[in-house]
């Protein structure tokens, strides 16, 4: 056991999703990202780690389809096309921001990409009260987000991203907001949800200690321009739980982790 | 994990409930006792000031004379108020539907937004008074002519507090419905309509003042050549006659209007956003 700058090798062999050589040039000419490679396989937990303006947000926008590469190419080899030739991505995004609708109850939150898909009602709102009861929010269906505190309303902008039951969750420091405590809570229940569900997650974050703990895989990256420094298997066997979280292994997986960090800032 | 270690009450905020004084919240009766206070003061004033300089009632009629006078020409009061309500009514039941119905337009299409937003803009920074006499002429109904100058001033409000609430949707929540593959008609009344609501219900409060403003001025523009008989009509005629306490009937009846306009807005826009916006939450600090 050993944490290697080496890449997993089973993304390689029937990626999800394939980044070649992507280039990202935003509109005022800032060089979002240089010739980013990324394959990304199935029931990974792949982190992106690096330095605010290293391009890894805008990595997620783009395999959400939510921006244009400027060059390059995403790919899902896997996946059918819709009648606009747009791939099916089967993926859902947790931003930063719980963002969720402040005039909708908890149930009628979650209920909404089902209701978008046009699922019929009966299904969908059995559905999202299943999605709800998952990230143990369960009681709370007609309570408004207002009404909730910081780390409930990230559950149900969680439970709204499993609900369609999608292959990928992308996740743009989702808990980056939270205090400590309640991060930590989530952590343990999000690795939980992975486990059960399957997923293949892609999380953003800036912290060295989230990523070690939650990820099997981390890229680190660098910024101006944005591009992949290094990448590092995390390979500690899951569950992981509090002991994990206070092992020696631990900190010797964040010490090393830090360390590839420090270069990438450094260049 | 265990569901024992719910993060239900770590930080959820605290809603109180207030003891009540008659159906009243305590913290509310000072906002009521107060005015209420300085207004019977002010009558007393009033009262004060004509009897002890003995001002005779066809230059300063007391309180209790107006009062007197609203009961009595209340049979001529009466249907000039319910026709100024109707007029109000109408413009502004017609400046929501336009309005909200321009805005949604704008909000669809940038090129409908271009080209007809300065227009509107026009139509609200020329005065009323100026127009109202155009109308007047090429109008032959006086109803009618009324009833487009109050929508005139009230549209505006609607229209662009509405056009703003539209366009005011969470950055990321129009990401989120992007990604669902939503149609523009879910995005527009699943998301655009919700977020523009206390926008519109604020501009529809501005708007019930200004359309009872709107047919006022208009019928003053009318004069008393028009056959128009609202308040305002009333209040014309009745300086004609010197007839001073009846002005002052119709005038208190006009204020009384548009105060109980106001409140019913703003009543009404606190019951529609109560459990969700922040104008309409009171926390606990």
């Amino acid at each position: 056991m050993s944490a290697l700058p080496v890449a997993a090798p089973r993304a390689a062999l029937s990626p999800l999703v394939r980044l070649a050589a992507v280039n990202k040039v935003f509109s005022n000419g800032t060089v979002a990202l240089k010739a980013m490679d990324l394959a990304v396989g199935d029931n990974e937990f792949l982190s992106l780690l690096g330095p605010s303006g290293c391009g890894k947000s805008t990595v997620l926008r783009l395999i959400s389809g939510l921006g244009e590469v400027s060059s390059g190419s995403i790919d899902w080899p896997r996946a059918g096309t819709d009648a606009t030739g747009e791939p099916q991505r089967d993926l859902s995004f947790v931003f930063q921001e719980p963002t969720l609708m402040p005039w909708a109850t908890v149930l009628d939150n979650v209920v909404l990409p089902l209701r978008l898909a046009g699922v019929a009602k009966t299904e969908r709102i059995e559905r999202a009260r299943e999605a709800i009861r998952l990230v143990h929010l369960d009681g709370f269906e007609g309570a408004y987000p207002r009404e909730l505190s910081g780390g409930m309303k990230m559950r149900v902008s969680i439970a709204r991203a499993l609900v369609t039951r999608p292959k990928i969750l992308l996740m743009d420091e989702p808990f980056a907001a939270l205090d400590e405590i309640t991060r930590f809570k989530l952590n343990n229940d999000l690795l939980e949800l992975w486990q059960s569900q399957k997923w293949t997650v892609i999380f953003v974050t800036h912290s060295v200690f989230e990523s070690v703990y939650l990820s099997n895989r981390i890229v680190v990256m660098a910024a101006r321009p944005g591009r992949v420094f290094s990448e590092l298997a995390i390979d500690a066997p899951y569950p992981r739980d509090e002991s994990f979280r206070t092992s020696a292994r631990y900190a010797e997986l964040c010490r090393v982790t830090s360390e590839s960090l420090r270069k990438a800032m450094a260049q | 994990m265990s569901a024992g270690t719910r993060d239900r009450d770590d930080t959820a905020p605290v809603f109180v409930q207030e003891p009540k004084v008659l159906g009243i919240p305590r913290s509310a009766i000072p906002k009521i006792l107060m005015p209420l206070a300085i207004g019977i003061v002010t009558l007393i004033a009033w009262d004060a000031v004509v009897r002890i300089n003995n001002i005779p009632y066809y230059i300063l009629p007391g309180p209790l004379l107006v009062g007197e006078t609203l009961i009595k020409d209340w049979g001529t009061l009466y249907p000039s108020l319910v026709i100024t309500l109707q007029i109000m009514g109408a413009a502004l039941t017609v400046a929501v539907l336009g309005g909200v119905t321009l805005a949604v337009m704008f909000s669809l299409s940038k090129w409908v937004e271009l080209s007809f937003f300065p227009y509107a803009v026009i139509l609200q920074v020329t005065p009323i008074v100026a127009i109202a006499p155009l109308i007047l002429i090429y109008v032959d109904d006086m109803r009618l002519a009324l009833l487009i100058c109050a929508w005139i001033v009230a549209f505006f409000p609607i229209l662009s507090n509405t056009t703003l609430g539209l366009n005011s949707a969470d950055h990321n929540l129009r990401n989120l419905f992007q990604l669902y593959g939503a149609t523009r008609t879910q995005e527009l009344f699943l998301l655009r309509l919700p977020a523009a609501m206390p926008f519109f219900l604020g501009g529809l409060r501005i708007a019930g003042g200004l359309s009872l403003i709107g047919a006022v001025v208009a019928e003053f523009a009318a004069g008393t050549a028009g056959a128009g008989s609202g308040l305002a009509y009333r209040i014309l005629e009745a300086g004609y006659r010197l007839n001073i306490p009846r002005m002052f009937a119709a005038l208190i009846l006009i204020s009384l209007t548009g105060i109980c306009i106001f409140m019913i807005f703003t009543a009404l826009q606190h019951f529609v956003l109560r459990k969700w916006h922040e104008s309409a939450v009171k926390r606990e600090n």
